[in-house]
């Protein structure tokens, strides 16, 4: 466990590196934020009886999403990892005595937290203390708040694993870029990166919220804003970690095939 | 002009040595359009309207905002990449060629793979504009033309903000894509739907609006004058500032020496 936390800390205190960036992107994320609410209370005024969630609830879940969007979109990957396995440099890694899926993990954990920490906190805490039609409201009691970190953890958790296995699709495609895309944008759409999932459509909704998906940011963010309740939460949060556990099976097994089978071009 | 076209020609060999990866590039970029539209598509599913827009209007508005920005990012790319380009030293060799520099610059870098979301509005006005119940006069195809041609234009003076920027900062420039990203993703809704105070923004300070909100009047007829029709042309003056703020920064540049 040792060269994981070491690895984690290097990591993380290398991405505290970029500070100006971070506030340059909050700028950014306040204005998306803003952008969001204003399309959504569009929306809203034009039927409240069609809109799925309460707009206190929307308005949340925006800020929330803004707030963690490095630690939960898959489209913020670790272009670190894929340049290793392109440009070779993966045959050090491999002679090292060291997980090689465990380290890939915390490497990627360690840059979305820390970047994640840099943004969330300021935007989090004005977000509190906007006028009231944009205040982000936080009323819940402890036990929420419980379920809440325990579901961002988890989400985390997918989010790594999932990323994985687009990671490992370096192995088998020399110039992987435009999948990546692909899966990307799949996949931050699915899990509700653009609009949340109770907007979408009934079937694919049913679907989405069984998928690895759906367990995702969807769920923090959903039990944040207090939509998810009761039965519907355990059910998600054990959904979260059946994919949890079976993402990083499937990661593993590929992983392991696809390191007896690489040939990496000397030089 | 015959120059540009060279290095067009040079730039579209080039990416079609790796037809594969041009091809998924594209494909991605498509795909990136397309999950803005899903979006739109499946908010329409509650909703028949928005601020008093219809779903086919609204589809018309998204379809021009992402092929202006497209396009403009096509030719703009080079602005796009510009902060390389000056910490690589490829601008000090740019300084000392006898040719324009915003041409050079330009002619740096072209992205093919753009044509992806291209695609997209092209299939989007080709589904909209028969179901739009809209008159199709000449008056009405000039002026969607103009929103697309100088909305590009728009998008390539916001690029060579960005790259002017460079000069004085090479961190914290990701502020810039609140105006190149951010209109292109929520303009996907007419720039009234968002209030006076963003409208107010996007006509005065950064006139997107003028080639999104205003033209579009025109087109469904809810204004008749042929100013809202011109609207796009306006907006160009706002290519003067930018490439004054290029020039500034450029006095200001001193190499990296390498």
């Amino acid at each position: 466990m040792r060269p994981f936390f070491a690895l984690f800390r290097i990591r993380f205190a290398n991405s505290l590196q970029y500070r100006v960036a971070a506030i340059a992107g909050l700028a950014t994320q306040f204005a998306w934020g803003f952008m969001y609410i204003l399309a959504f209370r569009a929306f809203y005024a034009e039927n409240p009886a069609a809109f799925p969630m309460t707009m206190e609830q929307t308005i949340s879940y925006i800020w929330l999403q803004q707030a963690f969007v490095a630690l939960f979109f898959i489209w913020f990957w670790e272009s670190s990892i894929i340049e290793s396995v392109e440009s070779g440099s993966i045959a050090y890694e491999m002679v090292r005595p060291i997980d090689l899926y465990g380290k890939w993990v915390v490497t990627a954990a360690a840059t979305r937290i820390s970047r994640c920490i840099l943004r969330a906190t300021p935007i989090l805490a004005i977000a509190l203390i906007l006028p009231v039609q944009f205040r982000l409201s936080a009323d819940m009691g402890p036990a929420a708040a419980g379920l809440f970190l325990v579901s961002v953890t988890l989400s985390l958790g997918v989010v790594l694993a999932f990323s994985m296995l687009v990671y490992m699709s370096a192995f088998y495609t020399i110039n992987s870029m435009g999948v990546r895309i692909m899966v990307a944008v799949g996949a931050d759409f699915l899990a509700g990166g653009y609009i949340p999932i109770p907007f979408f459509p009934e079937i694919l909704r049913r679907i989405v919220e069984h998928s690895p998906f759906g367990a995702m940011q969807n769920m923090p963010l959903l039990i944040f804003s207090g939509y998810l309740r009761g039965a519907d939460l355990a059910r998600g949060m054990s959904l979260q970690i059946f994919w949890l556990v079976a993402l990083v099976l499937m990661g593993r097994a590929i992983m392991t095939r696809a390191l007896r089978r690489v040939v990496t071009q000397g030089g | 002009m015959t120059l540009y076209l060279r290095y067009v020609s040079m730039h579209f060999k080039s990416q079609m040595q790796y037809k594969v990866s041009f091809f998924f590039t594209a494909i991605g970029q498509f795909l990136v359009a397309f999950a803005t539209y899903l979006s739109v598509r499946f908010l329409f599913d509650r909703f028949d309207s928005v601020g008093g827009f219809s779903y086919e209007e609204v589809l018309l508005c998204f379809a021009v905002i992402i092929s202006a920005f497209s396009l403009g990012e096509l030719y703009g790319r080079g602005f796009d990449r510009f902060p390389l380009l000056l910490g690589n030293g490829g601008f000090d060799r740019a300084l000392v060629r006898p040719r324009n520099l915003v041409f050079q610059v330009m002619a740096s870098q072209l992205e093919f793979s753009r044509i992806g979301r291209v695609v997209q509005a092209i299939l989007i006005f080709i589904y909209v504009i028969p179901r739009s119940g809209i008159d199709w006069t000449w008056d009405k195809v000039l002026t969607l033309l103009l929103m697309v041609v100088c909305g590009s234009l728009l998008f390539f003076g916001l690029f060579v903000v960005y790259a002017a920027f460079a000069f004085f900062t090479v961190e914290g420039l990701e502020f810039m894509n609140i105006l190149t990203d951010g209109a292109r993703e929520h303009g996907r809704l007419p720039f009234s739907v968002y209030g006076e105070g963003v409208l107010k923004f996007l006509t005065f300070v950064v006139p997107i609006a003028l080639v999104q909100y205003y033209p579009l009047l025109y087109i469904i007829g809810r204004e008749e004058s042929l100013f809202f029709a011109l609207t796009p042309v306006l907006s160009l003056v706002f290519l003067l500032p930018c490439y004054a703020f290029f020039r500034f920064g450029l006095r200001q540049y001193k190499s990296t020496g390498s």
